[in-house]
């Protein structure tokens, strides 16, 4: 239990995947101008790279490794996500086409997202049993979606500020990005597993 | 003998996935109204944006749904909304595109130069240099950034130093009148109905008639002469609203400086220079 408190304080804030490991910097910066779009990212990719680690972690505990085919892991797992992805989007339109409105663009878009990918290779190699596997993805996406959330608040703001021509647009997104990731930095050392 | 047992565990692997992925995709097919199908067959797909849809996908859906109609996909042009419309048994209304129009005919012998320019060929860099090189301020600067965005060539620039519309390739889409740092493109209905003064300035009368030998003084002549009421004054310079406009050309007649033209005889390139070579043989 202890471990898996660990796990959810760390990865939320201390390796926060975008801020500490610099996963996802593409949807961070992409859809990060308003809240509504970044919200919906965040529950996309919640629901995505749970899912993902879920099957990856199965597939390569009873698949690959016991054929010794752990070398791979990365093919498979790319493989694997974007099945699963491809799947979730058919069943959603089926079953719940509210929800499917809701994700809408953002599901087909995280298919091929680093960060996922990364939550998925990560499990293994850090040897995570499948529960702690779990809690460590939801843990790592709602860190995720801290950050697009929080870079959201402050982009909505910022269009609104007085700054010089120079800086605008991407420029001062990519230096709120920065200080962003230095204030994150401070939760460093707190924790460790 | 590796790489068999690799080769063979992902294509076993890809092999399950897709199986699955199209057991699913009949499981959980959902019915879409073929109509959307049929209709995204028939424009140009190009995903343009120009209806006002994120794609042409959407903009199907949105004539289906009858949402907008037919003739909103600009660049399909009428041809495509009549197919759509018998398509859907809907009618086509007026589908002609606007039409570019430039709103001066100061051309290079009757608008002079107050400097000679060297620099940057581009018009928005030439009116920050000493409000530029055009004596008018309000004037075409005939630098051609509006015969660059076209991206059907309907523009080009005349010898005349102003932009041509080809009204036969003009496809209404508006990106010129956005492009042109003077404002000086509008788009106006179809059709060679209706007169228009054919300037822009917001000049006194006496700064105008210095600057240009066509420009409107705003002398209000055209105003008192239009028994329709169609000519206003915006500020300094006199408008016709085509909708009251009846062609019966009272203004041209009563306009000093010749600003107004009906539409279907705005000078062209040769026009100008014709004028230009009579007023040389007159000075001489």
């Amino acid at each position: 239990m202890e471990t898996l408190i660990s796990i959810i304080f760390i990865y939320i804030f201390i390796e926060n995947f975008v801020l500490h490991r610099f996963f996802g910097i593409c949807p961070f910066l992409g859809v990060s101008r308003k809240m509504e779009t970044a919200i919906g990212m965040s529950m996309a990719v919640i629901f995505v790279m749970t899912m993902a680690t879920l099957v990856t972690w199965l597939a390569y505990t009873f698949v690959l490794l016991p054929y010794n085919l752990g070398y791979l892991q990365i093919v498979t797992f790319i493989l694997v996500i974007a099945s699963l992805v491809q799947l979730v989007e058919t069943v959603l339109r089926k079953i719940s086409p509210t929800l499917y409105q809701g994700l809408g663009i953002f599901l087909p878009l995280i298919t091929t997202n680093c960060a996922v990918l990364a939550v998925t290779l990560l499990a293994v190699r850090l040897e995570f049993t499948f529960v702690e596997s779990i809690v460590f993805a939801l843990a790592a996406s709602i860190g995720f979606s801290l950050a697009l959330i929080i870079m959201a608040g402050i982009r909505e703001r910022l269009e609104f500020a007085k700054m010089p021509d120079a800086l605008q647009g991407s420029a001062v997104t990519l230096i709120t990005a920065g200080i962003l990731s230095i204030a994150f930095l401070g939760f460093q050392g707190m924790l460790s597993l | 003998m590796l790489f068999i047992y690799a080769i063979a565990a992902l294509g076993l692997i890809g092999l399950l996935f897709g199986l699955g992925l199209a057991a699913a995709a009949k499981v959980f097919y959902v019915e879409t109204d073929p109509k959307v199908e049929a209709v995204k067959d028939l424009v140009p797909g190009a995903n343009c944006g120009a209806c006002g849809y994120p794609g042409c996908l959407k903009f199907a859906e949105a004539v289906v749904s009858g949402e907008v109609g037919p003739d909103a996909c600009i660049p399909g042009g009428e041809e495509v909304a009549r197919e759509i419309a018998s398509l859907l048994g809907k009618e086509v209304s007026s589908t002609k595109p606007p039409i570019a129009t430039l709103f001066c005919i100061g051309d290079v012998y009757r608008a002079a130069d107050s400097f000679v320019y060297d620099g940057v060929k581009d018009c928005v860099v030439a009116g920050e240099y000493y409000g530029g090189h055009k004596t008018c301020t309000y004037g075409c600067l005939g630098l051609g950034n509006c015969v660059r965005v076209c991206p059907f060539e309907a523009i080009r620039m005349g010898n005349h130093g102003l932009p041509v519309v080809d009204v036969e390739k003009c496809t209404g889409c508006g990106l010129c009148a956005k492009e042109c740092p003077r404002d000086l493109i509008e788009m106006l209905p179809p059709g060679e109905e209706g007169h228009l003064v054919l300037c822009s300035s917001q000049d006194r009368g006496k700064t105008v008639s210095r600057a240009c030998e066509v420009g409107c003084i705003a002398c209000k002549a055209c105003v008192k002469a239009c028994e329709q009421e169609a000519i206003t004054m915006d500020d300094k310079l006199a408008v016709i609203d085509l909708e009251k406009c009846t062609d019966c050309g009272d203004c041209v007649e009563k306009c000093p400086p010749g600003t107004i033209y009906q539409r279907a005889k705005i000078p062209s390139e040769k026009d100008a220079e014709a004028a230009a070579a009579e007023k040389e043989k007159e000075t001489a």
